[in-house]
């Protein structure tokens, strides 16, 4: 490709024509502040905290995050003139924020903050009227605080073409504007699939999830609840990042010490029923091919999705696993199975679950999801983030914490059962058990490459004994819809797809430390691996705890007491009050 | 959607595809489609706004949030006659203030609303060019320049509803 030369404070880069003048900075090793700018976005230009000085020019300072750059440019980023243009910006966009950082759960990780350091901004130079303040804390999953929003329109991006669910959009002009659902409706009123990407993506505080960490600690500090934690397979790969360790160390048994000295009686893994899933959903995927059942199967572990696929894909309900996601199987059997083995009442259980995910907080919620008495299976939803705090409430050194493993049998898990924490990864564990159970032969080389990698969808065609299986993996609702399109337009001759709301899958998650970009989604995604790798056992089928469970407790895969406590049903639900009447899209 | 009923005013889903396919069926003719919506409806509905974004393949946050970036468009029913005043500077300056309290006294709605009978909407506009006559105002497409407060009832009783028997306010 035809390079380009820039000169930037006297810098001289060369660049790949079409780069931006802010691409020509970062060659040349310059910082320039941005808030409305996502690194593989097309430039948004809200913000104008990028501005930068182009000599020759008509003189107007430029937003280098939208200005192309131009062979024989001359830039400057560190003039007078531009620090002040600037630090304006910045002081006209804090006149409009509620300022109350030591009570924001940003403070400290806020880029609006770091960037009014950096300018050296240390007074309110405008202070007026503040624009009306919206809490929405309809969501069971997301808080949306207007107050704290910049307008920068990062969530509007993905939510509207990243996740194409469109919930978020400026409403209104100027001063008035908000960002906010259609007609400034609360989040439970308009379609949202409490993903969590918005928090991912908003600078400041004006996004972030409902918090359970009161009522955690109200349980753990109440002597007569038992009070037992799952951990899912992302969270690992990535909560040392909360405690300045590089995105993708692996501190599994750190965390496991951690959760420990937060005060937590058993501390489990949802990998277990990561794997338990495998049994279910392997069983119930080779059923529906030897029965003609509704094909392709579509993976169910991901509550983003399911609420995505009620919302606009009703018609496809019935090509939906049945089975719960593993968070959901872990609740049910914390207060059957597990009870029962404990001698513990279910009621005395009180059962936590740390998640990578927002939307896990709504999924938790829904009232299928008790299978014991009204009791919650999952009384308590923390993202990755909300952990970390209450580890940091509780005093806990996580660096120095020593390695401590998990708690028997509810902590016994596979490799098979830790890489569902990225995306393809439940389809390449699901691959290695089918494969096994339909040939009888061993599986020498499990790692099925194909269905790896950060990218949006991914196919594959697997020889399993006479079937040869046809399987796609998307992640990303955009991606979602691209292969749901697929299977409406009768194009798609896929057995079985996998499909993870968040792109890169729940490593990716709505509930995972912030930044998350694909630098480190791609380090996360490593660090699975490596923790696939480093196991003894890789196959789901052959973790003793899992057989263990069927012998003493549910008989076998797909067992009516299995079906009962380990699969659900799912309800189509209106995109707007005229649409077509819910009774005509119910399931065929 | 509703369907076609013998309700003119309520724009039907077949008007309305009418008016896209007009208009070309293609995401940049939006403002254009959202202007002879309201030229055919008095405003925008958020039934029009679902069936325009579903016929155009964008979110109805998109839709929404474009006619409500736009003053001069109105995504609730609208008076039968709107009152627009300026209030940029020159009228400002040429005592813009005493006519907007002159058309609140004598309507008893503020710049925002709309009477109870459905009559008037009275809003505060940016310049409408006018400054030759400030102060001035618009009811619908006719100018009035060079105001005092007390000219008010008498420009506002040309627009008054009929008060006969018949109900059309004819």
């Amino acid at each position: 490709m035809d390079n380009i030369n820039v000169s930037i404070d006297g810098i001289q880069v060369s660049i790949p024509k079409g780069s931006t003048v802010l691409d020509a900075a970062r060659a040349a090793g310059i910082y320039i502040p941005t808030l409305c700018h996502m690194d593989g976005h097309k430039p948004l230009g809200a913000c104008r905290v990028c501005l930068v000085e182009i000599e020759g020019g008509r003189g107007a300072l430029q937003a280098s995050c939208s200005f192309p750059a131009a062979d024989g440019m001359v830039v400057r980023t560190n003039s007078r003139r531009v620090h002040n243009a600037r630090k304006a910006v910045v002081e006209l966009m804090l006149s409009a924020h509620r300022q109350d950082c030591n009570a924001c759960n940003r403070t400290l990780n806020c880029e609006l903050q770091d960037i009014a350091k950096r300018l050296g901004i240390r007074e309110n130079r405008f202070e007026g009227e503040m624009p009306p303040r919206i809490m929405d804390t309809s969501s069971p999953s997301i808080v949306r605080d207007s107050s704290k929003c910049i307008l920068c329109r990062r969530c509007v991006e993905v939510c509207q073409n990243v996740q194409t669910v469109g919930t978020l959009f400026a409403v209104d002009r100027g001063f008035d504007t908000v960002i906010a659902p259609t007609a400034k409706k609360e989040l439970t009123e308009a379609v949202c699939v409490a993903c969590g990407q918005c928090v991912l993506a908003c600078p400041v505080g004006a996004l972030y999830e409902k918090s359970h960490i009161d009522r955690v600690w109200e349980a753990i500090d109440d002597p007569d609840k038992h009070v037992i934690v799952q951990t899912a397979p992302a969270v690992r790969v990535a909560i040392g990042e909360e405690f300045g360790l590089p995105a993708g160390s692996r501190v599994t048994k750190k965390m496991v010490a951690g959760l420990r000295r937060i005060g937590f009686d058993k501390v489990f893994d949802t990998d277990f029923t990561a794997d338990l899933t495998i049994l279910e959903e392997g069983t119930e995927f080779l059923g529906r091919l030897k029965n003609n059942g509704t094909l392709p199967m579509l993976t169910s572990c991901s509550p983003g999705w399911i609420n995505f696929i009620e919302y606009f894909y009703p018609e496809l309900l019935p090509n939906l696993s049945t089975c719960k996601s593993p968070q959901q199987m872990f609740g049910a059997l914390a207060k059957t199975y597990y009870a029962e083995k404990m001698g513990v009442k279910p009621e005395d259980i009180y059962s936590v679950s740390i998640m990578p995910c927002t939307a896990k907080k709504l999924e938790a919620g829904r009232e299928e999801m008790s299978v014991v008495n009204g009791l919650h299976d999952v009384d308590a939803v923390l993202t990755t983030r909300e952990a970390a705090q209450m580890m940091r409430e509780a005093g806990v050194d996580f660096v120095n914490l020593p390695d401590e493993p998990f708690d028997e049998p509810l902590g016994i898990a596979t490799g098979a059962a830790v890489i569902f924490g990225a995306t393809g990864g439940v389809m390449e564990a699901a691959l290695r058990t089918v494969y096994e159970v339909v040939t009888g032969e061993t599986l020498e080389n499990v790692n099925f490459e194909a269905v790896r990698g950060l990218e949006g969808v991914k196919e594959a065609v697997v020889k399993i004994g006479d079937i040869e299986a046809k399987v796609a993996v998307a992640s990303g609702l955009s991606n979602a819809r691209k292969l749901m399109d697929l299977i409406m337009e009768g194009k798609a001759d896929y057995h079985f797809i996998e499909i993870m709301c968040c792109p890169g899958g729940c490593l990716g998650g709505g509930g995972q430390p912030i930044p998350t970009n694909d630098e480190v989604r791609k380090a996360r995604m490593e660090a699975i691996y490596a923790e696939d790798e480093g196991l003894p056992i890789r196959k789901s089928h052959e973790n003793p705890a899992i057989r263990t469970l069927y012998e003493e407790f549910l008989g076998e895969p797909n067992s009516h007491k299995a079906h009962q406590l380990l699969h659900t049903h799912y309800t189509p639900k209106a995109l707007w009050p005229t649409d077509v009447p819910l009774d005509e899209v119910k399931t065929k | 959607m509703k369907s076609c009923n013998s309700d003119c005013c309520v724009p039907c889903e077949a008007d309305i595809v009418a008016i896209v396919d007009k208009c070309g069926r293609t995401e940049c003719n939006l403002i254009p489609i959202l202007h002879e919506l309201q030229r055919s409806f008095g405003y925008i509905s958020d039934e029009a706004m679902e069936t325009v974004a579903a016929e155009l393949g964008i979110t109805v946050s998109q839709v929404h949030g474009t006619a409500t970036f736009y003053t001069l468009l109105y995504t609730r029913p609208q008076g039968k006659n709107i009152i627009k005043i300026c209030d940029s500077p020159p009228c400002h300056l040429q005592g813009s203030k005493a006519i907007q309290a002159a058309i609140t006294k004598a309507l008893g709605i503020e710049p925002g609303e709309t009477t109870l009978d459905g009559n008037f909407t009275f809003e505060v506009v940016s310049c409408m060019g006018l400054c030759g006559v400030a102060p001035a105002i618009m009811v619908n497409d006719d100018v009035y320049g060079n105001l005092t407060a007390e000219a008010i009832p008498e420009i506002l009783d040309k627009y008054a509803a009929c008060s006969c028997c018949c109900g059309e306010g004819c």
